[in-house]
């Protein structure tokens, strides 16, 4: 016992201790510390306004204007990319500017930006305007031209659809139309023209129909270019249209119908050469426009580009000015209103650093009075924190997915980092795909430094995140695969020559009959003859299974130890006697038992039946073993050990929960209520902080139920997880039979004919198939039994998992996507 | 099939099912209202908002920000959870998603048709038309002079077409005919819809015969407290009452022939549902009148939640998410006028 409370401390065996801290500090450098706390990163501060809203909060103001400057910024970003521009990503260092300073920087960038982009925009209406224009007048005049030699032909057409439709509003239209002085064109009919979204033609078209009663003739021709919609700033398409009607009502119709389909119609003088005058005014309007356009674009690129190289500092600045105001908004203020209190969780080891850094607060603030720091009691459970490594991360990563440690509760990821590589391994054991997991693993690693930098997918960033993970799987892989023999399925004699020979010089019975041994073992591993002969299968699925059953009791037993050194380290001795002995006696008796078997019968190479052994074990113990007597007084033995395992279960299952209920009656002597007495005028004090003592009742039935669960659900645990465990053996059977399956029923089929394209083909098939099926969905499916195996099999043992992460308030743990 | 619908409506129907009540879990719970109601200015009420499923669409709204503008935003979240769960849905969920806009629809065309009577600019006027009930060619209303003009013109393209069939006449749209054509649509567009819910059949007939019934009824209370007082007959009146509901048939007679509301209150207090309603009702109250029926509906639309395999939730969603856009706008006028006092007045709670 001593020897084992003198073992060196293990970092990430237990989490860090924390330790409750109250900060009492000036108003005047209440800001400067917490930044600096930020920096240091190594405090969580306990929100003490927890039932106010945000706006009531003291530093409301200071928030509202750092999302003010934020919108600013997202502002200019997005300015920046609708202008093509890459913000340059290594802003200049400069001296660093105030907020204040910067509020007002931002604020005029704003203004002139949004002052130039409505100057733009003003020319680009125009512009448009023009452009459509020329357009018009291109693409009509080519209809006036035609209409002009056709006009007879039209004429009488226009006058047929006139005299045969009989709406009585047309006809009387018709009479103005001709009371009045008809200006150039002879047969009273007039055109509109101009231009539309090309999209909305077909409807534009039909509303004409419908609103002129078909009185009406429309022309249309795609425009040439495209022209930018100034509101979305896509280019869209435009069809030119020409109307040609009758009437003053018509007109009117046309046009309110123009307007509501945000058509724009353009004058278009059907003599020629006053035509081509204005195409010409129009044409030079537009280069003259073009120049200032494009002055325009470039003073604003100029202006953006200067923003842009600060960018990435200033949001960088806002975010974290914001996230100091909102630490401090989780402040209170005490009852002179001249001191902010804080509380919050810090590890041990940072308190001297803590202390540090506030004490740098006071002096850069030139304040006269300190912070007060002191340590207090809490009631709350601390947060969980280990420190971890690149290497060590992805292992606790996978652990917290199923639940954050309690506060000091042993670690399962320390275990993790070795036996989820390993078991992994167990079940994808193939060197060959061991080294191509190593190669992918390798590149991750060399790269790290480059591609933690940069934004990845989100599968490969799930990659990423577990290269290490990936080493050690493909480490472990290449060893097991080393062990099986296994390289793409292909036998390897690579530690010396085979010990087995074939009967007959062709080999053609290795299947039926088998082979014989003529020289010493095979010195590691599985013997690379057996590959395809009669005696592979029975004895690998003989070693994994047996194999399997070992792991899994080693690997439970270790989880129950792991609870004997928790009860021992929170010093409950109840746990230590009533739950940890009868458990390991429990699953000794039984699986311990057939973990002995195994051995024994591998080393002594026995006939013994252990399914018969371990059958009869419970029908009927007394009965004589015969052959499969292992050693000497097994019968014996296993009476002892059955009744030993029957003896655990109601060990297990009863003392407890009665010797808690004797203790808490103990401990009230019978009395039902609690203490009263500081309690309250204790919470009146500091309502919120975390000191508010709670006192649990003690509810027997509950505390019954709750332990019989328990105990119930490790007896049949026990069966059901060592069973759980021959997944081992079946995804390792599985994996070594596929990779066989594509090795000889694909690559050496296609190898038997002596036709390059078939070879090709059949090369091909068998890469896609090692990369997709084996390396990507083999090794997924390996990975999640691993996973199954910690977080059912191993973790349930002794792992609480209930605590809470730590997230101390820190500015190195701002990402860039989290706005 | 009637009672079967566990078995089979998860096929087309589970996704969007589970998408809006994820939805209807975003809505402003009785908490947020009590935090909005402190607001003192509209940047609070943007500071709360942020903190809810609103936060995407009003952080970027550039400050000093004014009561159109979060209602803009907040309708334009309705919008697109409205889109994206139509361009989701299959028939016969589809249509029944459609069917909710025609309402907004029918107001819009009312909206644009008395507008331009008034002589308002179109584009100005389009800018306040609900953004659901928009169609292709809803400015072109502007150009009819007439109903059968503007059934003729762009109506006949519209899903409202059959429903204008029955105010097809040649008079001049006035303010009056206007109104009367806007009740005839939507009694129509009540009747055609509760016909489609009886169609779908099983919880969704169940379900939405009741929301329904209670819609139209409310509009026939409207219509009757309305119409006191105008030029319009008895049977006019009459005409314009949706014919199912609780009060159908011997009750429109009864509200045909009001004059004045206690006589109003008097036949609506015979029907055990609304007895609640007009009870709270001082003599002469019309304001909270509304309020009551609003808190009503809200009741009778949460209600919708408690069973599943339907589609009323989808309606029941569209119409709370509604109520509570109402809400925010209410609040944040109240802020924004410092009328801090009339907050509670109208607001109702949804949750």
């Amino acid at each position: 016992m001593e020897y084992i409370d003198n073992l060196p401390p293990m970092d990430l065996m237990r989490s860090e201790k924390m330790t409750f801290v109250q900060l009492i500090i000036p108003v005047e450098s209440a800001h400067r510390a917490v930044s600096y706390l930020g920096q240091l990163g190594l405090l969580q501060f306990r929100d003490l306004n927890d039932g106010r809203s945000p706006f009531q909060r003291t530093f409301v103001n200071q928030v509202k204007r750092c999302a003010e400057m934020s919108r600013k910024l997202r502002f200019f970003k997005d300015q920046i990319h609708k202008a093509g521009l890459v913000p340059s990503p290594n802003p200049a260092s400069e001296p660093d500017i105030e907020l204040e300073e910067l509020e007002i920087q931002l604020a005029e960038h704003e203004h002139e930006l949004i002052e130039m982009n409505s100057n733009s925009e003003k020319l680009m209406q125009t512009y448009n305007e023009l452009l459509e224009f020329k357009m018009v007048l291109q693409k009509a005049g080519d209809f006036l031209v035609s209409s002009g030699n056709h006009a007879a032909a039209q004429e009488t057409e226009l006058s047929e659809n006139i005299y045969t439709n009989d709406g009585y509003a047309d006809s009387a239209s018709l009479l103005e139309e001709e009371m009045q002085p008809v200006p150039s064109n002879q047969s009273g009919v007039r055109f509109i023209s101009g231009i539309i979204c090309k999209s909305k033609v077909l409807r534009f078209e039909r509303m004409l129909f419908r609103a002129t009663r078909g009185n009406m003739l429309f022309n249309q021709a795609p425009a040439d270019d495209q022209i930018m919609d100034p509101a979305s700033n896509e280019m869209v398409e435009k069809t030119v249209f020409v109307v040609f009607f009758s009437g003053e009502q018509a007109r009117i119709k046309i046009l309110k119908i123009c307007e509501s389909f945000g058509a724009s119609c353009y004058p278009v003088p059907e003599d020629l050469t006053k035509r081509s005058q204005i195409t010409r005014e129009v044409l030079s309007r537009l280069s003259e426009l073009e120049i200032t356009l494009e002055a325009g674009l470039r003073h604003r690129d100029k202006a953006l580009t200067s923003i842009g190289f600060h960018l990435s500092k200033w949001t960088n600045m806002v975010r974290r000015e914001k996230a100091v105001y909102d630490s401090l908004n989780m402040l209170n203020f005490d009852v002179t209103k001249k001191c902010l209190v804080g509380e919050g969780w810090c590890p041990v080891f940072a308190k001297t650093r803590i202390q540090e850094v506030l004490q740098r607060a006071t002096f850069d603030s030139s304040s006269q009075v300190g912070i007060i720091f002191h340590v207090m009691d809490a009631v709350e459970s601390p947060p969980t924190y280990f420190r971890t490594n690149h290497f060590t991360n992805a292992y606790q990563e996978i652990v917290d997915a199923y639940g954050v440690a309690k506060y000091q509760e042993a670690n399962p990821a320390v275990y993790t980092i070795i036996t989820f590589p390993f078991l992994f391994a167990v079940m994808f054991g193939d060197w060959g795909h061991g080294i191509c997991l190593l190669l992918g693993a390798l590149v991750l690693i060399v790269r790290e430094k480059k591609l933690s930098s940069q934004k990845l997918g989100s599968f490969m960033e799930m990659l990423f995140g577990g290269r290490y993970i990936l080493l050690l799987m493909s480490l472990f892989s290449i060893y097991c695969g080393l062990i099986y023999n296994e390289f793409f399925s292909v036998p390897f004699h690579i530690f010396g020559h085979s010990a087995y020979k074939c009967r007959a010089t062709t080999c053609s019975d290795a299947y039926s009959v088998g082979l014989v041994k003529y020289r010493d073992a095979y010195p590691f591993g599985v013997d690379p003859s057996w590959r395809g002969s009669r005696s592979e299968l029975p004895f690998l699925n003989s070693l994994k299974m047996k194999m399997s059953i070992l792991f899994g009791v080693v690997q439970m037993n270790l989880g129950i130890i792991l609870s004997y050194f928790n009860a021992r380290y929170f010093g409950n001795s109840l746990d230590i006697k009533y739950q940890f002995v009868p458990q390991m006696i429990f699953l000794n008796s039984l699986f311990g038992y057939l973990s002995l078997l195994i051995i024994i019968k591998w080393c002594t190479g026995s006939q013994a039946d252990l399914y018969h052994v371990m059958i009869y074990m419970f029908l009927s113990p007394f009965e004589d073993l015969r052959d499969n007597q292992l050693f000497w007084g097994q019968g014996v033995l296993q009476v002892i050990l059955l009744l030993l395992a029957v003896i655990a279960v109601p060990w297990m299952l009863f003392p407890k929960p009665f010797i808690l209920k004797r203790l808490h009656t103990e401990r009230f002597q019978g009395r039902t209520y609690g203490i009263l007495g500081t309690s309250d005028m204790y919470n009146e004090e500091e309502p919120d902080s975390a000191r508010q003592p709670h006192l649990d009742e003690f509810n027997f039935s509950e505390v019954f139920v709750h332990q019989m669960i328990h105990a119930i659900e490790f007896v049949l645990g026990a069966v059901s997880n060592t069973a759980s465990y021959l997944r081992l053996w079946a995804l390792s059977l599985a994996h070594s039979e596929l990779s066989t399956v594509f090795y000889e029923k694909v690559l050496l089929l296609a190898w038997g004919y002596d036709n390059i394209v078939i070879r090709f083909i059949g090369l091909a098939v068998f890469a896609f198939a090692t990369a997709f099926i084996l390396l990507m969905m083999e090794s997924l499916s390996a990975f999640l039994h691993a996973l199954r195996l910690h977080w059912v099999e191993f973790q349930n043992k002794f792992y609480n998992g209930d605590g809470y992460k730590f997230k101390p308030f820190s500015f190195a743990l701002f990402t860039d996507d989290d706005d | 099939m009637y009672g079967f619908e566990a078995l089979t409506f998860n096929i087309h129907g589970g996704y969007l099912e589970a998408i809006v009540r994820g939805y209807r879990s975003g809505l402003l719970t009785a908490s947020d209202y009590n935090n909005l109601c402190q607001c003192e200015t509209l940047e609070d009420i943007k500071m709360h908002l942020s903190a809810t499923e609103y936060g995407p669409y009003l952080q970027n709204e550039p400050s000093p920000l004014y009561t159109t503008t979060i209602v803009e935003k907040c309708t334009l979240k309705l919008v697109d959870e409205y889109k994206h769960m139509l361009t989701q849905a299959t028939e016969p969920l589809s249509t029944f998603l459609e069917y909710i806009t025609y309402g907004h629809m029918i107001d819009n065309v009312v909206l644009i048709v008395t507008g331009t009577l008034h002589e308002r600019d179109v584009q100005e006027l389009l800018e306040k038309c609900h953004p659901l009930g928009m169609f292709d060619s809803i400015a072109t209303l502007a150009v009819a002079q007439n109903m059968r003009e503007l059934y003729r013109l762009v109506l006949v393209d519209t899903p409202l077409a059959p429903y204008f069939s029955e105010c097809i006449t040649s008079e001049d749209l006035d303010d009056m005919n206007i109104e009367i054509m806007r009740n005839t649509l939507y009694k129509a567009y009540l009747e055609d819809f509760y016909r489609f819910c009886q169609k779908l059949g099983g919880a969704t007939a169940e379900i939405m015969s009741d929301i329904l019934a209670f819609e139209a009824d409310r509009r026939a209370v409207n219509i009757t407290i309305n119409s006191i007082g105008t030029e319009l007959t008895r049977d006019d009146r009459r005409k314009l009452y949706s014919n199912f509901g609780l009060l159908y048939p011997y009750g429109h007679e009864e509200l045909a022939v009001c004059e004045d509301i206690d006589q109003v209150r008097s036949s609506m207090e015979k029907y055990p549902p609304y007895h609640s309603i007009f009870s709270k009702l001082s003599y002469g109250e019309s304001q909270v009148l509304d309020k009551a029926f609003y808190e009503e509906e809200v009741k009778r639309l949460c209600l919708a939640f408690e069973q599943q395999f339907h589609y009323g939730v989808f309606f029941a969603y569209m119409r709370l998410k509604e109520q509570e856009i109402r809400n925010l706008m209410w609040i944040s006028e109240c802020v924004a006028q410092n009328q801090k006092s009339r907050v509670h007045d109208s607001v109702v709670f949804i949750f």
